[in-house]
């Protein structure tokens, strides 16, 4: 019996069978045990097929850098279709898939996602630089001083909620609404928290999904504008789309939108903190905030995993893959792969070869908001070094207990007086 | 050695000598040109070394294959002369090759 969350991991990675080795569970991501399974995948078995998994049913996980690169360029045989399963370790049943273009093949999901794509062209993402500084100076000249705070909710994410209320021009004093949408999508009902059934979930989709119809139905019958809402409702690919499949690609943006970068914004301010040598290059030479942004990208990976369906039987690694298999590719372990990033456990802010991580997925699904979320990073961290001497983390992170979503919970911190 | 001429976006011009068989890419790279992130290292996988090839050039650089166009197409800034750079193989027919740079990488 393979125990989900060891009390050793550090020797039970390296001792339990291979047949018996399972990295999935959410509990090990929340306790931050994964590690050493990871490493241990790497070099014993980088093209692992699971059958133990109490939560998941059998997958491949595919753990080395380069395997996870074929991987992500076939889209022929590694479909992310959500009839197969989509995008997550996780099948949810049958009737409450939700279609979005995340979750699609090419051709279908080029024409949708390129609808959205001129949200993040070079021209609108210079009009929101303007937008996203002034709304950074706010947040952090409110923040308290001499007093202990939570880093995540104060700052990651108020500042990733503002910028999607933005990109949907969703009304702005209901923009937490986004967030706890963004949460119930991603909340592992395992871990008992509020959405402990998906029939739970489901209702928080059918709120959600009314709020956005009426944004819809304002904006179908006006001019098309530059925000998400509009462009979806005159766009020809997605202006006739179902309301299953408007909710499954408002879904796919929020999440897409608010989890990850809010996870880089806690994990990075986490990173200088474990890591003083490198917080004193940057204090001495804030020009490398340019290369730490993709560094902690590439350290955080927000998105631990994406995960393929195999619709015809495929050779990697050694090791033959089925038609119809679950196939896990595990950023979070490529992003650590010796054999493709030199001394990768390392956090190093002047990397010569930065953006070079997996953490925005490659091929066709790559993130589509990858240059916007380093922006937001760049600008928060270049208004932090002109503000405060130091942010002292006075205790542990608390974590998510999720195998998809890598994310920071609680982050306590305080700014000296 | 062959060279390329890479213009960047806002026209500042690299003469860069380079060795048959590398990719454009990796001769921007490799060489500091600014504006070709080169994301992927050469997968053909996120297209951020993404150029424009002058009209002189088109023909001996050739067409994009399936994967390029599908990640060509998500580029905002692309036009019909647009390639990703590390998909054209420097040759001796390529001899001063003049490709432009978009405003941004994405």
């Amino acid at each position: 019996m393979n125990a989900p969350v060891s009390h050793n991991p550090d020797s039970d990675a390296w001792t339990t069978p291979l047949d018996q080795l399972d990295p999935s569970h959410p509990a090990r991501f929340q306790n931050h045990t994964m590690w050493p399974y990871f490493a241990r995948l790497r070099r014993d078995a980088p093209v692992h097929y699971s059958t133990t998994s109490p939560l998941f049913g059998p997958y491949w996980s595919v753990t080395r850098y380069k395997d996870i690169m074929t991987v992500e360029v076939n889209h022929k045989v590694f479909s992310s279709d959500s009839g197969y399963g989509g995008i997550t370790i996780r099948d949810r049943p049958k009737d409450l898939r939700l279609p979005m273009f995340i979750a699609m093949d090419p051709p279908r999901h080029d024409e949708q996602r390129k609808v959205v794509q001129p949200i993040v062209a070079p021209g609108n993402l210079a009009k929101l630089e303007g937008i996203i500084r002034a709304r950074v100076c706010r947040i952090l000249d409110g923040l308290p001083r001499g007093e202990t705070f939570n880093w995540v909710e104060h700052v990651s994410i108020e500042l990733t909620v503002q910028m999607l209320a933005t990109l949907f021009d969703f009304p702005f004093e209901d923009r937490r609404k986004l967030s706890f949408w963004s949460d119930c999508a991603t909340a592992v009902p395992e871990a008992g928290g509020f959405i402990d059934s998906e029939e739970k979930r489901e209702a928080v989709f059918a709120e959600c999904l009314a709020y956005f119809t009426n944004l819809w139905n304002e904006r179908v019958n006006a001019e098309p504008r530059p925000d998400l809402v509009s462009m979806l409702a005159h766009g020809e690919a997605t202006r006739n789309m179902t309301p299953r499949e408007f909710l499954g690609n408002l879904i796919l943006l929020i999440v897409g939108g608010n989890d990850t970068t809010r996870n880089s914004i806690s994990g990075g301010l986490l990173f200088l903190h474990q890591n003083p040598g490198e917080h004193a290059k940057l204090r001495a030479n804030p020009g490398l905030i340019e290369s730490m942004v993709p560094e902690i990208i590439r350290y955080q990976t927000p998105l631990a995993h994406m995960r393929r369906t195999a619709v015809a039987d495929f050779e990697l690694g050694g090791q033959r893959i089925r038609a119809g298999d679950k196939v896990v590719m595990w950023y979070i372990s490529g992003n650590r792969d010796e054999e493709a990033i030199e001394e990768p456990e390392r956090f190093i802010i002047d990397r010569k070869r930065p953006r070079q991580h997996l953490s925005f997925g490659f091929g066709v699904h790559r993130c589509v908001g990858n240059r916007l979320a380093e922006m937001q990073l760049k600008i928060l961290w270049e208004e932090i070094l002109r503000r405060f001497p130091a942010i002292e983390v006075v205790g542990e992170p608390k974590r998510v207990f999720s195998s998809f979503v890598h994310g920071i919970t609680e982050l306590p911190v305080r700014i000296p007086a | 050695m062959p060279h390329v001429t890479y213009i960047e976006h806002n026209g500042t011009e690299h003469r860069i000598e380079l060795e048959e068989g590398l990719s454009v890419m990796r001769g921007a790279v490799d060489n500091g040109v600014p504006g070709i992130d080169a994301d992927c290292g050469g997968e053909c996988a996120c297209a951020t070394c993404h150029v424009y090839v002058e009209e002189p050039w088109l023909a001996k650089t050739g067409t994009p294959d399936e994967q390029e166009a599908s990640m060509l197409s998500f580029a905002a800034t692309a036009q019909p002369n647009s390639r990703l750079s590390c998909q054209i193989t420097m040759s001796a027919a390529l001899d001063g090759l003049v490709v432009r740079l978009p405003e941004a990488q994405h």
